[in-house]
C-alpha cells in the first residue's frame, strides 16, 4: 500500500481512528491544533461517528475524554504544553482513577518557544503522575503509538500520556497505515463500581495500586518495541537518546552506524536494565533529550558523582531544542562554518493583519489611557497579544490564559485603578468567567475588554465556544447591564469606541466592552466556502 | 539521489503548496522524504520556512543541519538571506527578486540586490512577473520559483510535474496546466541565468 504524507501531529490522529478510538477532546493550541483538525475534517471519523468538537478548554477536555473512558470507550485529549496546566487537576487524578476504556492523553511541547510563553516538558508531568510516557522520534511511531497507547492503558488500566514536540507535531513524512481499522469498543461500565470515586479512603487504596503497578510499567517499557539497545564497539562513550534526540544523533551518521552503544527511548518509565547496562559498560554517557535533562538529572544525581554529560554541564544547550549541528558537536564532530546572516537582514516579527478588529481596539486604547498614564493594561493569550509590539506597544501582561482579568483585579485591589483587562472571546470562556466573577462579587473597579473576533484566531480560525453567548454570560455572572457594552471597532468609531472606554473607566464597578468585528482570516475562509458551497450547489441544479 | 532544501518566504506567501508538490513527488516515487514546517503565531506575517528533504536512503533528522542545505529556494529576496548559514559549500540560492514589504526597516532594494548577487551559486529572478505575464497568473509564481530551482533538485524532473499533477488534479485540468507551465517557465529562466 502507498504511504500516506502525513505531519505528525496528522499521523496521531489517524492511528487513533484507525485504533479504535470513539472521541477526541481538545481545545485548540500550537503545535497540538491539527490532531483534532484532521479528525474532524476525517471522512473515515465522520462515518465512524467520532466525537471531535472542540472543547471550552483543557481541562473540561480532559474531563471528557475520561468520562467516555469510563464508559468504556477509547477517548484521546489533545493540547499543548502549557495546557496540560490548565488539565493538571484532573490529569494528576486520572492516574489514580485509572482508565476503563483507553485513554490517550496527547500533549505537545514546544521548546524554543516557537508560539508560547514557555518550554516546560511534559515528561516532568508524566513522571510526577506515574503514568506510562510515549514519546515518539518519528511519525510512523507517531501513528502506530496511538493505538498502542490504547492498548497499553487498557492492559493497565490507566491512562497513558504522548508526548510529542514542535518538529515532530509539524514535520511531514511518509506514513504506513495499518491494513486494519480496530472496531470501537462498546459501551461497558468499570468492573469496580468505586474505581473512580476518589473518596479519601477508595483513593489510598487507588494509590497503593498506582504505586505496585510502577514495576509492570517498567518492564513494558523493557520489552518495549520503541526502546532498544544497540551495541557497539568504542565504550568510552554511551548514548541515551530520547524521542527525536534519536534523529539527531544518526543524522550525524549517515551510514546508520554509531560507533557508541545507544539506548533508543521512546517510552517510559525509563527501561532500567537498559540503563545499567550501557552506564555499566561506558566511561560515560551523553544523553541526548528533547527538552528537558530529565534522565539526564537522574543518572548524574544530586552530588554530580556520575559521569553523564549532556545539557548539565554545557555540553549541549541548557535551553532550546536540539538540532542536528548542536548534536554534531557534543558527538566531537567539527561543525564546518558557513555563510553568515548579512547585517542587511532585518527581524520580520509577526503582527495583526491589515484590518484586524485589535488594531481598531488598541489604537483607542492607547488614546486614551496615556490620559490615565501607561502601565495598566492586563492582556491575554491570542492575537492581541501581538499589541505589545510596535507600534501599540499597548499591553503590560501576557501571562496565561484568562490572567488578564484578574490580574487587573489584584493590581485594582492594589490601588492601580483604573487596571483594564484585555481579552479575547474564546479566552474568556476559556478561562476568563471565574476571574469575571470574582470581580463582580467584590465589584472590583476594573474594566474589561473582551475583544470579540468570533473565532479562535492565532490557531487558525477554529470555533469559538463563545460565539453569541457572550453578553449573556457577563449578565449571568452579575455584570451590570449598563455596564455591559458591545460596539463595532472600525476607524471610522474610533471616537465613539474612546469615549466609551474613558466612561467606564472612571466607573468604580465591574463594566465589559465588548468590541465586536469577525476575525479578516476567518471572513475570507468563510467566504471562500460560501463560494464553493454556492458553485457546487449551482453544479448539483 | 539526496537534496536538501529551504524553503523560505513571509507567512501567508503559500511556500507550504512548493512543498506539497515536493513531497507529492517523492512519495509517488517511494522516494523518502521528510518536511518540516512553520505554523502558529509566525504565520501572521512572520518569516517563515520550511525544510524539505528527499532520499532514496532512509532520512533521520526533521531539520537541516547548518551548512548541509544544497538549494535556499526563497519566494521573497531578504528571506533568501537569513538562510545563508544552511547553505552547503557550493550549494544555489534561488530567489524572487519581488520584494514583500510589511517592516519599516526593510533592506534598500539595491543593497539587497547586491548582496544576492555576491553570493557564489544564486538565480534572481522575477518570478511575480513571468507568473503574470509568461504564465498568466499571479499566482502561479510559487511554481515558477520550483521551477527555477529544478535545475539542482536531484529529482527527475517527470516527478515535479507528477507531484504538481497530483496536488492540483481536484481543481481541474486548467489549473494543473497553468501551474506546470509555470515550473517549464522557471525552469527554462534558471537554465538561461545561472
Amino acid at each position: 500500500m502507498q504511504k500516506s504524507l502525513l505531519l505528525g501531529v496528522e499521523a496521531i490522529a489517524q492511528g487513533a481512528i484507525d485504533g479504535g478510538m470513539s472521541g477526541v477532546y481538545a481545545y485548540p493550541g500550537t503545535p497540538s491544533t491539527e490532531i483534532t483538525e484532521y479528525i474532524q475534517h476525517s471522512k473515515q471519523a465522520k462515518e465512524l461517528n467520532i466525537h471531535s468538537d472542540w472543547a471550552a478548554n483543557e481541562k473540561t477536555a480532559m474531563e471528557s475524554a475520561l468520562g467516555m473512558s469510563y464508559a468504556g470507550k477509547r477517548a484521546m485529549v489533545c493540547m499543548k504544553h502549557v495546557g496540560l496546566n490548565v488539565a493538571a487537576d484532573c490529569f494528576m487524578n486520572a492516574a489514580i482513577t485509572g482508565a476503563n476504556g483507553g485513554m490517550l492523553i496527547v500533549v505537545a511541547d514546544d521548546p524554543s518557544m516557537h508560539s508560547s510563553q514557555n518550554e516546560q516538558d511534559s515528561r516532568v508531568y508524566g513522571k510526577f503522575a506515574m503514568m506510562p510516557i510515549l514519546e515518539p522520534s518519528n511519525q510512523q511511531e507517531a501513528y502506530d503509538m496511538a493505538r498502542f497507547g490504547f492498548e497499553l492503558s487498557e492492559a493497565f488500566e490507566i491512562p497513558v500520556l504522548m508526548r510529542i514536540t514542535t518538529r515532530l507535531a509539524h514535520s511531514r513524512a511518509g506514513v504506513a497505515r495499518s491494513a486494519e481499522v480496530r472496531v470501537q469498543n462498546e459501551l461497558k461500565l468499570p468492573k469496580d463500581k468505586v474505581q473512580f470515586v476518589l473518596l479519601p479512603a477508595i483513593a489510598r487504596k487507588r494509590y497503593k495500586m498506582l504505586l505496585s503497578n510502577q514495576e509492570k510499567f517498567e518492564a513494558a517499557s523493557e520489552d518495549s518495541a520503541y526502546n532498544a539497545y544497540t551495541d557497539a564497539a568504542d565504550k568510552s562513550m554511551g548514548i541515551i537518546a530520547c524521542g527525536l534526540g534519536y534523529n539527531y544523533l544518526m543524522e550525524n551518521y549517515p551510514n546508520g552506524e554509531c560507533p557508541y552503544p545507544v539506548v533508543k527511548i521512546s517510552q517510559y518509565p525509563i527501561p532500567r536494565t537498559m540503563i545499567q547496562k550501557i552506564t555499566g559498560e561506558c566511561d560515560k554517557v551523553l544523553v541526548l533529550e528533547e527538552g528537558y535533562p530529565v534522565i539526564e538529572e537522574i543518572l548524574k544525581g544530586y552530588l554530580e558523582k556520575e559521569a553523564v554529560i549532556g545539557r548539565l554541564d554545557g555540553t549541549l544547550s541548557r535551553d532550546g531544542e536540539l538540532t542536528p549541528d548542536m548534536v554534531g558537536r557534543a558527538l566531537g564532530f567539527e561543525i564546518e562554518e558557513s555563510l553568515e546572516i548579512p547585517d542587511i537582514v532585518a527581524a520580520r516579527p509577526p503582527a495583526l493583519c491589515v484590518g484586524c478588529s485589535h488594531i481598531d481596539v488598541y489604537k483607542a486604547l492607547n488614546e486614551v489611557i496615556e490620559e490615565y498614564g501607561a502601565g495598566r493594561v492586563f492582556a491575554d493569550i491570542g492575537c492581541y497579544t501581538l499589541g505589545a509590539l510596535p507600534p501599540f506597544n499597548a499591553i503590560n501582561s501576557c501571562v496565561d490564559m484568562g490572567a488578564s482579568i484578574t490580574m487587573a483585579k489584584g493590581a485594582a485591589d492594589a490601588g492601580l485603578i483604573p487596571s483594564v483587562a484585555v481579552i479575547g472571546d474564546s479566552t474568556f470562556t476559556h478561562s476568563g468567567m471565574t476571574g469575571l466573577l470574582d470581580a463582580v462579587n467584590e465589584k472590583t473597579p476594573i474594566t474589561v475588554i473582551i475583544s470579540d473576533n468570533e473565532s479562535i484566531s492565532m490557531t487558525g480560525g477554529q470555533k469559538s465556544s463563545a460565539k453569541g453567548k457572550l453578553e449573556a454570560i457577563c449578565e449571568g455572572l452579575g455584570v451590570e447591564k449598563e455596564h455591559i457594552h458591545v460596539l463595532l471597532p472600525v476607524p471610522k468609531k474610533h471616537d465613539e469606541i474612546k469615549e466609551i472606554f474613558r466612561k467606564e473607566f472612571e466607573y468604580k464597578g465591574v463594566s465589559v466592552i465588548i468590541p465586536r468585528r469577525v476575525c479578516v482570516q476567518k471572513n475570507v475562509r468563510d467566504q471562500k466556502i460560501k463560494k464553493a458551497n454556492i458553485a457546487k450547489a449551482a453544479a448539483k441544479a | 539521489m539526496k537534496t536538501d532544501m529551504v524553503i523560505a518566504g513571509v507567512g501567508g506567501q503559500g511556500i507550504l503548496s512548493i512543498a506539497a508538490a515536493l513531497g507529492s513527488a517523492a512519495l509517488e516515487n517511494d522516494l523518502y522524504m521528510k518536511q518540516a514546517e512553520t505554523h502558529g503565531m509566525s504565520q501572521r506575517g512572520g518569516d517563515v520556512q520550511s525544510f524539505m528533504r528527499i532520499s532514496d536512503k532512509p532520512i533521520y533528522s526533521d531539520l537541516i543541519p547548518k551548512g548541509g542545505a544544497d538549494i535556499i529556494l526563497s519566494v521573497e529576496p531578504m528571506e533568501a538571506l537569513r538562510y545563508l548559514p544552511y547553505l552547503k559549500k557550493g550549494g544555489y540560492v534561488v530567489t524572487n527578486s519581488t520584494p514583500f514589504i510589511n517592516i519599516n526597516d526593510y533592506p534598500e532594494q539595491e543593497k539587497l540586490e547586491a548582496t544576492i548577487k555576491a553570493l557564489p551559486n544564486y538565480v534572481l529572478i522575477d518570478a511575480d512577473r513571468i507568473a503574470k505575464e509568461e504564465v498568466g497568473s499571479a499566482r502561479a509564481f510559487n511554481f515558477v520559483m520550483l521551477g527555477a530551482a529544478s535545475p539542482f533538485i536531484d529529482v527527475p524532473f517527470e516527478y515535479l510535474e507528477e507531484g504538481i499533477r497530483k496536488i492540483f488534479a481536484r481543481k481541474g485540468e486548467e489549473v494543473v496546466d497553468m501551474n506546470i507551465k509555470a515550473l517549464h517557465a522557471g525552469r527554462k529562466f534558471s537554465e538561461e541565468n545561472r
